[in-house]
């Protein structure tokens, strides 16, 4: 909503400056977004009349002009402007003026003809980025009078950006009651007289939907001037109001609405069948709007409607068909008051919005009409003349909002705002805001009037004692706190704990969005049933990421793209995806790392990274739980086959995933090296070991190592597992120190080197009972994997 | 006697001090004091001498002995630290070049800040909660008083899933949450990700809101009004301004916005507050009796307030970031600036 400060200076005119008054009116709840200036500075520009032309003997386009600025003389000025014809009246800048951009007029020489002053066009006087040829005035404009006072331009535009519970401001006259009371001035909305009826006839109108519509009234006026003009001061006032001047008619309805907050509608009355019935829209009736738009509508909507078709949807927007043209000379004026449940999200639902349902909407005064009515019709009469019938009403009181009164108690006020609040103070402020108060026991009664809509309990008053008392000028206190033990729980780490942990090991947290493209979706999670969103934002923020690896490969890119070789991100959030139809959403962490293990250093040659850095990197996360994960291969088909481990937790349940990027996907996504990727469960993760002292042995270790010849295919944990399995309880360590195939080593087989650390609990451990127990992890070894000890 | 023991003490002496490593000295002393050294010689052939001479003679050898060795202790001790002092001088290094392994990186600026905040609240006794970022429109909405076709509702550009079931557009659903599972006393603050169908210069569909919340007995507004002062003093670790302005949201009565001073300015006017000296923070209120209704608690025994607050916007005030679209772009040279 923006406004003219000259207009609402008219209604009430506080002594503070245009600064102040805009200060009073963002801290008292009504935000200023913007204050702009009417027109630019410049001074000595007269209405001037053009009295004759005559063509300049040295040059083509010039003309030197005889014009009459309501002095004796007339003054000689050169201009080159086009339009410049006699009788027409133009802004004249005179000897001294000073135009926008601190230019000077001075008495000048063009082309040895004498030029006393310019003719100015909009952009010259800062009234429009650009314009063709001389600003033409009205013929009527007063000659000589100085333009600035004739198109008002010592004003600003005020936007202000209302939140839905004020609508009783988006007018003048509603905020210039509020400017009243923050000054301590008083307020009287202007009387509009009752227009007297020139004749007798009506459209019968018939308002079915009663409880939609409590008020309906209308008024025919008959053969206004077609050829009408809208006055320049009601033109300029509409343009500051953000509003297009586009016929009288049209404009009085629009000034009202600024002027008081009451949408209007003018139907044209020659193209309508009465009776007129206000009533729900049927299934799959059409209407075509105003805008050119043809909406199909269901059962719920309110409609405006004649004998054949729905004529306007209520409280949105007009009809094509009926609306007021060029020709146009008998009116149907319509003034209502729609309930705003009922206007509610109707515009939206056809993708509209308009003045006039953004007022409905938020809430209309519902005592409003007769007022706005008379003054439209006073308005269209001054302008466009025509003889007004009587105005025709249809009214459901019992629909009406309620208003009923509110109790305030005066501890309250000291309570939650800690000020105390006399009687006086009360009643001026709630008076001053259009309320009623009745004074009872410990407090008040407070009757909200009709344009207020956000007015229903306590809190409510409260906040307008707040509010107009200043929020800045209550005390601010010390908090009560009650004290109380925190909690600090062992069996869980914090997830910074596990943040740092990854920051210190040379990984960037990265926060990407949750939502991505499908198709990088299926490509990284294929078959994973994911959630689409119905309204995104755009095709490659439409799905919701099942893992979050979408985004760290598109930041890897982005990355790398911009001359990085080497990335190490992880993030930590939500992954969706539907489970037997359910929407889960589980917290991950993720990481994602490519390009050289350190970053390149002098002294030692460059290593590329591989899948056992990063198994490192999560082993570190699970070992700063004191737990250990398995780590078991597998098969994902955006992973390499033979480079993938899925993470088990100690419960055999698996709990996320590691391994690289297939070298297909990686070539198709446009990496040009191995990219490795982790994704584990946050709460898998977060689970610590609460630490359980065990007693140290006080005899010697000893260290044995044995090679091992075995298949391919036997892996290192299946060994441990069996030397484990021998439940040689002095056998405290198991370590794989180095893996052999070449010469000596038969194909399809490998060497694996094991450390054991032996250690007992009650003695020195001699070595015939360490051959003992190296000799039955050997044959279990053997038995069950077919190992051999390498010679 | 082939030669005089002066002679020897002397040649001895003079290859001592000739010896110019460990080895070579120790040569010279094998040569002199070994099983065939010279000084050994001489003693076994003391067994020749009648005793009386044996005597006088070996006094004499034990001293050249003597004399022999404490040069060589000596020379030793020399040689040793030339030995050493060359070693340190070869061993030396260039302590400016790098060193190697893994360097450390770091957190995202919308973490850091939210650790930040995060710890001024938990220091003051306040949990931190968190919730699901798909939620159904009743926690959004419904439960916040915000009914359907409320103005509100299209203030908040919201991401649907279906009629029912959105992405969260504020972190208040947290505070619905919480209120239906726990009794008061509460001291809540709730970080995390919100969504909203908006996307500019200066509108990322996806960002992060720190919600916080008190109910209590005895909650008024100028409790609100100094919580938020000494948070965002804490906040800015400057004697920053708070100014609070009447507002509306459904879900608090009365309403505010909190200002605060330009941090860039310090209130004085610049490109940053558009001249204004003020920057907008967040929202807050006294949690409307609605809501208390809405999740079972007597709000004529308890009052409370909430408030509201953008991360990526706090984050951009303290550390100068113009451009809030960087914060999901994930440039490294951008991210590892915040260490």
């Amino acid at each position: 909503m923006q406004v003219s400060e000259a207009w609402l200076r008219e209604l009430v005119n506080p002594p503070v400056a245009t600064a102040e008054l805009v200060a009073q009116l963002t801290m008292a709840g009504l935000e200023v977004d913007a204050l702009t200036p009417v027109a630019a500075e410049f001074s000595g520009v007269v209405v001037g009349e053009v009295l004759s032309t005559i063509q300049h003997p040295n040059a083509d386009k010039l003309r030197v002009c005889q014009v009459n600025i309501g002095q004796a003389d007339p003054l000689q000025i050169v201009c080159g402007a086009s339009n410049v014809r006699p009788g027409l009246k133009i802004p004249a800048a005179l000897i001294g003026a000073v135009l926008p951009g601190d230019f000077k007029i001075k008495e000048s020489k063009l082309r040895g003809e004498l030029s006393f002053g310019m003719l100015c066009s909009e952009k010259e006087l800062g009234l429009a980025v650009s314009s063709e040829g001389l600003m033409e005035l009205p013929a009527d404009a007063p000659v000589g009078i100085d333009i600035r006072d004739y198109l008002m331009l010592n004003d600003n535009v005020i936007e202000l950006g209302l939140t839905p519970n004020r609508a009783d401001c988006l007018s003048v006259e509603g905020l210039a009651r509020e400017v009243a009371v923050l000054n301590n001035l008083s307020f009287q909305a202007p009387e509009f007289a009752a227009i007297e009826p020139q004749h007798q006839q009506t459209l019968e109108v018939k308002v079915e939907a009663t409880q939609a519509c409590p008020v309906y009234l209308g008024r025919l006026i008959k053969n206004i001037n077609p050829a009408a003009l809208t006055p320049l001061w009601m033109q300029e006032r509409l343009r500051r109001c953000g509003i297009r001047s586009l016929s009288p008619v049209v404009d009085v309805t629009n000034y009202v609405l600024i002027e008081l907050g009451q949408p209007l509608h003018a139907f044209d009355a020659d193209k309508l069948s009465a009776p007129i019935v206000v009533r729900r829209s049927r299934v799959g009736e059409s209407l075509a709007l105003l805008n050119d738009q043809t909406i199909e509508l269901d059962g719920d909507a309110l409609v405006i409607a004649d004998q054949q078709q729905a004529l306007a949807l209520a409280g949105v927007m007009g009809g094509k068909d009926s609306a007021v043209f060029g020709e146009t000379r008998d009116i149907f004026l319509e003034c209502a008051f729609f309930t705003p449940i009922d206007v509610a999200g109707k515009a939206r639902q056809f993708g509209l919005h308009t003045d006039s349902s953004h007022r409905f909407e938020r809430g209309v005064d519902f005592n409003l009409q007769r007022r706005a009515i008379e003054r439209a019709t006073q308005l269209i009469m001054e302008i466009a003349g025509g003889s007004p019938g009587p105005v025709q009403e249809s009214i459901a009181a019992a629909a009406l909002p309620a208003r009923a009164p509110v109790k305030l108690r005066s501890q309250r006020i000291t309570k939650v705002l800690g000020i105390q609040f006399g009687d006086d103070e009360v009643h001026k402020l709630f008076e001053g805001l259009g309320m009623q108060v009745q004074v009872v026991e410990n407090g008040w009664e407070i009757t909200p009037p009709g344009f207020r809509f956000d007015i229903a309990i306590e809190e409510d008053l409260l906040e307008e004692i707040g509010r107009i008392y200043g929020y800045n000028n209550l005390p601010s206190s010390s908090l009560l706190m009650r004290a109380e033990l925190g909690k600090a729980p062992e069996a869980q780490l914090s997830l910074a704990r596990l943040q740092d942990c990854l920051v210190d090991r040379g990984y960037q947290e990265a926060i990407t969005y949750s939502f991505v493209d499908e198709a990088m979706q299926n490509a990284v999670a294929p078959g994973e049933e994911f959630i689409r969103i119905q309204n995104p934002i755009s095709s490659e923020l439409a799905v919701m990421r099942t893992t979050l690896w979408c985004g760290l490969l598109n930041a890897a890119l982005y990355n790398i793209n911009r001359q990085q070789s080497r990335v190490r991100l992880f993030e930590a959030g939500l992954r969706f995806f539907y489970q037997d139809g359910q929407i889960q959403q589980r917290k991950m962490l993720s990481g994602l790392a490519l390009g050289t293990v350190n970053v390149e250093q002098w002294g030692e040659k460059s290593r590329k990274l591989d899948f056992f850095d990063m198994k490192a990197d999560v082993e570190a996360l699970f070992g700063l739980a004191g737990v250990s994960a398995d780590f078991v291969a597998f098969q994902h088909s955006a992973l390499h086959p033979g480079q993938t481990a899925q993470v088990k937790n100690q419960r055999g349940e698996t709990i996320g995933l590691l391994g690289m990027l297939h070298p297909t996907l990686e070539k198709q996504l446009g990496f040009d090296s191995p990219v490795y990727l982790f994704e584990l469960e946050q709460d898998a993760v977060l689970e610590r070991n609460v630490p359980k002292f065990s007693a140290l042995s006080k005899f010697p270790s000893v260290r044995r190592d044995m090679a091992l010849l075995v298949e391919e295919a036997v892996s290192a944990a299946a060994i441990t597992r069996v030397i484990e399995e021998c439940r040689e309880t002095a056998i405290r360590e198991i370590s794989i120190f180095d893996i052999y195939r070449g010469p000596g080593v038969a194909e399809g087989y490998k060497s694996v080197a094991l450390a054991l650390v032996l250690q007992d609990f009650a003695q020195t451990l001699t070595d015939t009972e360490i051959d003992a127990i190296f000799r039955k992890v050997l044959d279990t070894l053997a038995a069950k994997l077919n190992a051999k000890l390498r010679e | 006697m082939s030669a005089s023991i002066e002679d020897i003490v002397k040649q001895a002496l003079q290859e001592l001090a000739s010896a110019t490593d460990l080895s070579q000295l120790d040569q010279v002393r094998v040569n002199y004091l070994g099983k065939k050294g010279l000084f050994t010689q001489q003693m076994k052939e003391l067994g020749s001498l009648d005793p009386e001479q044996r005597r006088s003679a070996g006094q004499v050898i034990n001293d050249a002995k003597n004399t022999f060795q404490e040069a060589l202790e000596i020379r030793k001790v020399t040689l040793e630290s030339d030995e050493l002092a060359a070693r340190l001088a070869k061993e030396c290094i260039d302590v400016t070049l790098p060193g190697r392994g893994q360097t450390v990186s770091g957190l995202h600026p919308v973490t850091i800040t939210l650790r930040r905040i995060s710890k001024i609240f938990a220091d003051a006794g306040f949990n931190i909660v968190e919730g699901p970022e798909i939620e159904d429109d009743y926690h959004n909405f419904g439960a916040l008083n915000i009914p359907e076709h409320h103005p509100a509702r299209a203030m908040h550009d919201t991401f649907y899933f279906d009629a029912h079931t959105v992405l969260r557009t504020h972190t208040s659903p947290v505070q619905i949450r919480v209120m239906e599972s726990e009794k008061p006393p509460l001291k809540i603050i709730a970080p995390g990700r919100v969504y909203r169908c908006d996307s500019d210069m200066t509108h990322s569909p996806m960002f992060h809101q720190v919600e916080g919340f008190l109910v209590d007995t005895d909650v008024s507004f100028g409790d609100l009004k100094g919580v938020i002062f000494e948070f965002l003093r804490a906040f800015f670790e400057k004697e920053v301004n708070v100014r609070f302005r009447p507002s509306y949201f459904p879900f608090t009565e009365p309403s505010a916005e909190f200002d605060v001073s330009c941090v860039m300015c310090d209130g004085k006017g610049c490109r940053v507050c558009k001249q204004t000296g003020w920057l907008e923070v967040g929202g807050c209120g006294m949690i409307h009796p609605e809501v208390f209704k809405s999740v079972g608690i007597d709000n004529q025994v308890y009052s409370g307030f909430a408030f509201g607050t953008g991360v990526e916007r706090l984050a951009m005030m303290k550390y100068g970031i113009n451009d809030l679209r960087m914060f999901f772009d994930n440039d490294l040279k951008f991210l590892q600036q915040f260490r």
